[in-house]
């Protein structure tokens, strides 16, 4: 897929800001490559040549790094990329059920869009969010807690184009292509929107809560004493 | 340490005694804990202006003092691993915070960044500080959008607040933060394959020495601190090493974020003192789910070697972990009742590692392609008790002989699960399959109760493509 020249100059400009981030330009290999994936949806052979003429690097250069993480996807995937953890804790839990229902009922194999373009369907590893397994990502957002029709609920409204937002996320869950914006460094305005602490993470806090328990803590020093106490 | 009968696992004693020490989850139920305005509230940045007025040699030497070990698994002293940068050597100096969070059933750092994202980057430039570095990054894994969000919120208002950028408030220490996502990939939790990522390169490791305290990031001395190590810095300046060193036990000192998932009761963040033990933690999270046995657990991930209701009262700290033949890692405590097949849950953990290996060495990259062969027709019910030893002599030849910790990591579920459940893997085979229902291991499964034998859900739910 080749840039339009209007694109093109975008991306020139937002990979110059990218690179001035760091102290060496090819640090900023990887979120160049989240950017090519916000514009396009996902690294296509021009991206790989942009990145690389970014960076002064071969295009093999850059195509080794592509293929080594799974983030980046080769071909498009949907709207709404949805992940199923099926790492043993989440598998256990219900993932590999969910994984098996959500395959079946899109009909797509893994990294594969529907034809409407709206979802695709992976299995992802751990992702962090164990104590509430088992975990459906959508565009890289927590569903937490999911079986297999709470999952085939999520896709069908995801697709019918439902208001869905995360359990533990933004309050508005965003494209696939605008999470890689976000990935690349330039964050929407969602960051004081949506959930901080769901039940499990509060869990241990709530009740050392009702029993009073505290760490005994010697009082803080004051401003003044010059952080010598 | 109040006394506890033995299994069952007492499902509503609470026990008299403090056993929870909030400290880094004490402002989570703030509704905007993760702003500037609802850290300051909780106490926050009053160790930073401390920090800044003393000697950063003396802010390495309270770390030391404190006891503070490395909380994202191998558990090195912190002060010292700061204490290893030379100084005065002319070089830039990187702190690199380690925000890669997935280690199976770890699920600690991503809730401190989405509640408390200001704490870990109080405490980064308190290490910057101490290290000498003006230039700090974290490194967050990719598939947590709005953790990334968050950090860079939190960044931005540290910058407008004066505490980030030049002249950190007038005291003539700059520093900058760079919150850079990474890609998919377990490997990049491996400190030197970090690197490598962050230097825009496969995510691969690099032989050590030279450690990175010497030659790190752009071949300058960089420390690379776990999220929660990091953390937990502040406390130790605002409240001194000793408030820290009085909790924990003699060699891990100090609290830990402690995460019980999988069939307990109540799942979820648990805030305590290191050594303190599943039964405790069970004991307020309300047990093993209704009606159901505790079968097997993990310390501190999947790299760390199964327990099992044995380990109940093994307390759960670096020293104690490591004598009852396991390790602390990240304190994941994954929980696992009698529903559950260990060969299933082995066999879906190596095929996690195989998936992850980063394919620089042989004995990993090809050792853990051949356990996930051995273990699926184990699980189908085709293989052998002969297996068994293949399977354990090919972990021999992983085991140490890989390039990086990730190979040691990954025989760990297999050596383990083969030392406690030998005969289950062996039922496998004699069955002709898998005698458990996996319909009855999943969350709202575990009332109706496990049927040997019905394994043909099982059967339909298995997947080879990945």
């Amino acid at each position: 897929m080749a840039f339009t020249e209007q694109q093109r100059a975008d991306l020139t400009a937002q990979a110059a800001e990218i690179i001035a981030r760091y102290p060496k330009p090819r640090s900023a290999l990887l979120p160049l490559l989240h950017l090519v994936q916000a514009a396009e949806g996902f690294v296509s052979a021009g991206g790989i040549a942009f990145c690389a003429g970014q960076l002064g690097l071969s295009e093999a250069e850059v195509t080794a790094v592509v293929s080594f993480y799974t983030m980046y996807k080769r071909r498009p995937v949907g709207e709404y990329h949805v992940g199923v953890c099926t790492n043993t804790l989440c598998a256990i839990m219900g993932g590999d059920a969910i994984h098996a229902e959500l395959r079946s009922h899109l009909g797509v194999e893994a990294d594969e869009a529907t034809p409407d373009g709206k979802l695709s369907l992976e299995r992802i590893e751990c992702n962090a969010g164990c104590d509430y397994a088992p975990v459906v990502m959508v565009n890289w957002e927590f569903f937490d807690d999911q079986t297999p029709e709470s999952a085939r609920k999520l896709v069908d409204g995801l697709r019918a184009g439902d208001d869905i937002t995360p359990t533990r996320g933004a309050s508005r869950l965003v494209t696939w292509r605008e999470a890689a914006r976000i990935l690349a460094g330039y964050p929407d305005d969602q960051a004081t929107t949506g959930h901080t602490a769901g039940q499990p993470t509060l869990a241990g806090l709530r009740i050392a809560r009702e029993n009073g328990w505290t760490p005994d803590e010697p009082p803080l020093p004051a401003a003044d004493d010059g952080g010598r106490s | 340490m109040t006394p506890v009968p033995s299994n069952p696992v007492p499902s509503n004693t609470v026990p008299s005694n403090t056993v929870l020490t909030p400290v880094l989850t004490a402002h989570w139920d703030e509704p905007d804990s993760f702003t500037l305005a609802g850290y300051r509230r909780a106490g926050g940045y009053q160790a930073l202006p401390r920090a800044l007025a003393m000697p950063p040699d003396d802010i390495i030497a309270m770390v030391k003092e404190s006891g503070l070990r490395g909380r994202g698994g191998a558990g090195f002293p912190t002060g010292m691993k700061w204490g290893f940068i030379p100084q005065g050597d002319g070089k830039p100096h990187y702190l690199v915070v380690n925000a890669d969070e997935s280690e199976p059933g770890t699920c600690k750092d991503i809730p401190t960044m989405l509640a408390s994202p200001h704490s870990l980057v109080e405490g980064a430039i308190i290490a910057a500080c101490a290290i000498r570095a003006n230039q700090a990054f974290i490194y967050v894994r990719g598939e947590v959008l709005h953790v990334i969000r968050r950090l860079h919120h939190a960044v931005a208002e540290a910058y407008e607040a004066g505490y980030l950028g030049a002249n950190i408030l007038g005291s003539g220490f700059d520093l900058d933060i760079v919150v850079h996502a990474g890609a998919g990939a377990y490997e990049c939790g491996e400190e030197t394959a970090l690197l490598d990522s962050l230097e825009g390169y496969r995510g691969q490791p690099r032989l050590k020495p030279p450690f990175p305290a010497i030659e790190g990031l752009y071949a300058c001395p960089t420390v690379v601190n776990n999220v929660e190590s990091i953390a937990s810095v502040p406390y130790i300046v605002a409240r001194g090493a000793a408030a820290f060193a009085a909790l924990g036990t003699e060699k891990s000192k100090g609290f830990g974020i402690f995460s019980l998932s999988g069939h307990v009761t109540t799942p979820g963040q648990y805030e305590a003192p290191l050594g303190v033990t599943l039964r405790e933690l069970l004991s307020l999270a309300g047990g093993v789910r209704a009606g159901h046995q505790l079968k097997f657990w993990t310390p501190g991930g999947s790299s760390t070697p199964i327990f099992t209701d044995e380990h109940l009262d093994v307390r759960l700290d670096f020293e104690s972990v490591g004598a009852a033949g396991s390790m602390l890692g990240t304190r994941a405590l994954q929980i696992f009742d009698e529903t559950t097949c260990v060969v299933r849950a082995t066999l879906r953990w190596m095929e996690f590692y195989k998936h992850e290996s980063c394919g620089k060495c042989t004995p990993c990259r090809e050792g853990t392609y051949w356990i996930v062969q051995l273990l699926d027709s184990l699980e189908r019910g085709e293989g052998s008790e002969a297996d068994l030893d293949k399977l354990l002599d090919i972990c021999d030849n992983i085991l140490g002989r890989a390039f990086c910790p990730f190979g040691d990591g990954a025989v760990s579920p297999v050596v383990s699960s083969i030392k406690y459940f030998r005969d289950e893997f062996i039922e496998h085979s004699k069955r002709g399959g898998c005698p458990f229902d996996p319909a009855a291991s999943t969350l709202r499964g575990g009332s109706q109760g496990s049927s040997p034998g019905a394994n043909t859900a099982g059967g339909s739910w298995r997947s080879s493509a990945r």
